[in-house]
C-alpha cells in the first residue's frame, strides 16, 4: 500500500475517504473578488497520501481548508461537492462541523507556535480535545495524552505534558501538534506545509514520523507543500495546482519522472539540485496570474512556451492517461490522441 | 568622489596571488540575556563565537547552517549593523572602522546586503526608482544622475524602467521586489554583496529566475558574494566555497566540491543526507540526526555537536576541536577531533 506508484486501487474500487467535485472558492469583498479555487476534483482513498503541490497563491491551502469549511464565513463563497467519510461537508450545520473538525478530520499547520495556545500546557490542550470529542474522564484523557506524546516520539513525555509551547524546540512543538491532531484517531489528516518552517535535519525527522504514523494508523493524508523534494519523500500521488486548478495528477513516480503538463515540467526544471552547478537554471518566465481577473482559457498559457491560440479561448481539457493519470493541457490531448492512433 | 570610480580596482600583492577582499579573524558576538531582580546579565546567547574566514575577490562564499547557528548575525556583524564584541575585519586589506582604517561609510558603500523579506526592506512610501536612487544621492550623486543610474539598474535586473520605475513596492510581486532589492544593493557599485536568505521566500520558479540573475550580475559587474542560506541545494549551485556553521562556530569550510563530495565533519554529512532524495523510489529511510539543534544560550561543552553526534567520545565532551586541514583538497578544513591525528579520538586519522 505504501509503495509509491502502486495503482492497483483502481481495479478494486474502495469507497473514497474524501471525494471533491468541482470545488470552487471565491473570496468576495466590497472592492474585489478573488477566484482562489476554480473547479477542483479529486479523491483520497483510505491509507493514501495525496500531496497537493503548488506555489503561493495556487489555491492549495484554500482547498485544504475547504474540506473542513475553515474559511471565513461571510467572505468565502464555496460551491461544489465535498464529501468526507460519506458525509457532505457543504451541507453540515455548525454543530456537525464541530464534530467533524478534530474528530474525523484533523489538521496540522505550518507554524506550531501560532497553532498551539501559548497559555495552556500541552497536556491541557491535548486532553481538552479528547474529553470534548470522546467524553472520557480526565484520568483516561491524561493517560491517552501521554500515550500520544510517546507515539510521536517526544522524549521524556511525562514531563513534557506539563510544558508550555514556548518551552519546546520547533521540532518538538511540531510533534506535539501532530499528537494533538491524532488524539481522536482521525481517518483523514490534513497537513498544511507542516515541515516548511523547520530546519533540514528536523524536517526529515518529521516527514519520517508522519510516514510511519500514517502507515501504523492507516490514515488518509492530504499533504500540501510547495516543495517537490518533500512530496517525493511522502506522497503516493501528487496533484499539481496552478491558479486554482489541478493541472496534473498522477502517482508520485509518474509525475516526478515524466511530468506531462508544461507547468510541472517547468517546476521540475526550476527546482535547484546539486547536479546543476555551473549550468543555467531552466525558469518559467513571468509570474502567476492575478486571481481577480481570470480568463476562460488556460491560466498558464501566458507563461507557456507551447501556448497556442486555442489555449487562450477555452479551458484546457482534462486528459486522462491510464487509470490514475490526468493532465489538463491541449498538448497532452494531442500526444494522447497520437499514441492512441498510432 | 569615491562613488564615481567603479569597482575595477584589482590591486594584487607582489607575489601575484590576489589578496582576499574580506578577511575575518576571531569574530565574536554574545548577546546578553538579562533577568533576575536587578535585570542583571544572567547568561549569553553565544550567537557568533570566534569565527575566522576569508573571501577572495570574485568568489562566492556560501554560508549554511540551521536556524540559530549565527549565519545571519555574522552577516550583520560584517555590515556593522551590530557591533562585534571582538574580531578583526579587513576589507580590501584595510581594517574596518578603526582609527586610521577604512571609515564605516566607505566600507558600507563597497559592501551591500540583500535581505530575505523583500517587502520590509523597501520603503513602502517611495516609488522604487527613488528607493534605488536614495543611496547614491546620500553619497553625493546629483539627483538626476542618481535617477538615471537607478533606471539603468532596473533594466539590468530585468525590470523595464518605463513600466516599473514609478511603482510602489506593494504593486510588485515577491520576485520583482527582490529584483528591486538587488538593484538597490548595486546602486553604490559595491564590490561585495551579502545575500542573506535572499531567495528563500520566493517560489521555486521565481527562485530560479533570481539565481540566474545573480550569476549574470556577478560576472558582468565583477562582484563577490557571500551567500547565506539554509537551502543546501541552492548553496551548492551558486557557491565556490562553502562554510558550514553550527551553534555560532565554523564546523567545516572548503571548496564546494570537497564539502559536498567528501565532507569531513559528521554534522556536514548529516546535513547533506537530510536533503530529500528527489527520487520517490529511493527515499530517506532513517533520519540522519535526532533532536533539534541545542540552545545557543548554554551550548554544549567541548565540541558543540557532541550531543547529536553518533561518533561522540569522551574527548569530544571536554575539548573543543580546532579547525584543522582535512582531505586532499587545499583549503578544506573541519573542526572535528576525528580529523586530527593524535586528538585522543579512537577514529582519529592515522590512529
Amino acid at each position: 500500500m505504501n509503495q509509491p506508484g502502486t495503482s492497483e486501487k483502481a481495479t478494486t474500487p474502495v469507497r473514497p475517504l474524501v471525494a471533491v467535485e468541482d470545488l470552487r472558492v471565491r473570496f468576495v469583498t466590497k472592492d474585489r473578488t478573488v477566484h482562489a479555487v476554480n473547479g477542483v476534483d479529486f479523491t483520497l482513498a483510505p491509507g493514501e497520501v495525496l500531496c497537493i503541490l503548488g506555489e503561493s497563491g495556487s489555491g492549495k491551502s484554500v482547498t485544504l481548508r475547504a474540506l473542513m469549511r475553515l474559511l471565513p464565513k461571510h467572505r468565502a463563497q464555496l460551491s461544489g461537492k465535498v464529501v468526507v467519510a460519506g458525509e457532505d461537508v457543504t451541507a453540515m450545520s455548525e454543530r456537525q462541523l464541530q464534530q467533524l473538525r478534530g474528530g474525523t478530520v484533523a489538521m496540522i499547520f505550518q507554524e506550531p507556535m501560532t497553532a498551539l495556545d501559548p497559555v495552556f500546557t500541552l497536556g491541557t490542550q491535548i486532553t481538552e480535545t479528547i474529553i470534548r470529542h470522546d467524553r472520557v474522564s480526565r484520568t483516561e484523557a491524561n493517560r491517552r495524552a501521554l500515550e500520544l506524546l510517546e507515539l510521536v516520539q517526544i522524549p521524556s513525555a511525562k514531563r513534557r505534558l506539563a510544558a508550555y509551547p514556548h518551552e519546546l524546540s520547533g521540532g518538538l512543538r511540531q510533534r506535539a501538534m501532530i499528537a494533538m491532531a491524532l488524539s481522536c484517531r482521525p481517518s483523514v489528516l490534513l497537513a498544511d506545509e507542516p515541515t516548511t518552517a523547520l530546519d533540514a535535519t528536523v524536517q526529515i525527522q518529521i516527514l519520517l514520523l508522519l510516514r510511519s504514523l500514517q502507515q501504523q494508523l492507516g490514515m488518509g493524508v492530504l499533504f500540501v507543500t510547495h516543495d517537490l523534494g518533500v512530496a517525493g519523500e511522502i506522497a503516493d500521488r501528487i496533484a499539481v495546482m496552478y491558479a486554482g486548478r489541478m493541472v496534473e495528477t498522477g502517482s508520485v513516480v509518474d509525475v516526478m519522472r515524466n511530468p506531462l503538463h508544461p507547468y510541472t515540467q517547468g517546476l521540475l526544471g526550476a527546482t535547484v539540485h546539486g547536479g546543476l552547478r555551473g549550468q543555467r537554471l531552466t525558469t518559467i518566465p513571468g509570474s502567476p496570474p492575478n486571481l481577480e481577473y481570470l480568463g476562460a482559457g488556460c491560466s498558464f498559457a501566458p507563461r507557456c512556451a507551447h501556448a497556442t491560440p486555442r489555449c487562450d479561448g477555452e479551458p484546457p481539457p482534462a486528459v486522462s492517461i491510464g487509470a490514475d493519470r490526468m493532465a489538463r493541457c491541449v498538448l497532452v490531448e494531442k500526444s494522447a490522441a497520437e499514441a492512441a492512433g498510432g | 568622489m569615491a562613488i564615481q570610480e567603479s569597482a575595477t580596482d584589482t590591486r594584487e600583492p607582489a607575489d601575484g596571488r590576489a589578496a582576499p577582499l574580506l578577511t575575518v579573524r576571531g569574530l565574536k558576538k554574545y548577546f546578553p540575556v538579562s533577568g533576575g531582580m536587578f535585570n542583571r546579565r544572567v547568561a549569553d546567547v553565544q550567537a557568533v563565537d570566534d569565527i575566522t574566514f576569508e573571501v577572495a575577490r570574485n568568489e562566492t562564499l556560501g554560508i549554511v547552517g540551521e536556524s540559530g547557528c549565527g549565519k545571519s548575525t555574522t552577516a550583520r556583524l560584517l555590515m556593522r549593523l551590530i557591533e562585534p564584541d571582538t574580531g578583526d575585519v579587513r576589507f580590501d586589506g584595510q581594517p574596518v572602522a578603526t582609527p586610521g582604517g577604512m571609515p564605516l561609510r566607505e566600507m558600507r558603500r563597497r559592501m551591500q546586503m540583500v535581505f530575505q523579506d523583500s517587502y520590509s526592506s523597501l520603503n513602502p512610501r517611495l516609488p522604487i526608482v527613488d528607493t534605488i536612487a536614495y543611496g547614491p544621492k546620500v553619497h553625493g550623486l546629483a539627483r538626476s544622475e542618481a535617477r538615471a543610474r537607478a533606471r539603468g539598474l532596473l533594466q539590468k535586473v530585468g525590470l523595464d524602467p518605463d513600466r516599473f520605475a514609478g511603482r510602489y513596492p506593494h504593486e510588485l510581486s515577491g520576485g520583482q521586489r527582490q529584483r528591486v532589492n538587488i538593484a538597490r544593493a548595486l546602486a553604490l557599485q559595491p564590490d561585495l554583496l551579502i545575500l542573506d536568505e535572499a531567495v528563500s521566500a520566493l517560489d521555486k520558479s521565481v527562485e530560479a529566475q533570481v539565481l540566474n540573475l545573480l550569476v549574470d550580475l556577478k560576472s558582468q559587474l565583477d562582484l563577490t558574494f557571500i551567500f547565506i542560506s539554509h537551502d543546501l541545494n541552492v548553496v551548492q549551485f551558486i557557491s565556490d566555497r562553502v562554510l558550514v556553521m553550527y551553534l555560532g562556530q565554523v564546523a567545516e569550510i572548503g571548496p564546494v566540491d570537497a564539502i559536498y563530495g567528501e565532507a569531513a565533519h559528521p554534522y556536514t554529512r548529516a546535513l547533506l543526507s537530510s536533503r530529500p532524495s528527489m527520487d520517490p523510489e529511493r527515499r530517506v529511510s532513517e533520519p540522519p540526526l535526532t533532536g533539534d539543534p541545542p540552545n545557543p544560550i548554554n551550548p554544549p561543552s567541548g565540541c558543540r555537536f557532541h550531543t547529536r553526534c553518533v561518533f561522540a567520545e569522551e574527548v569530544c565532551r571536554h575539548k573543543p576541536p580546532a579547525l584543522a586541514p582535512v582531505g586532499r583538497v587545499a583549503g578544506h578544513s573541519a573542526a572535528c577531533h576525528m580529523a586530527v591525528a593524535g586528538s585522543g579520538h579512537s577514529r582519529a586519522v592515522g590512529a
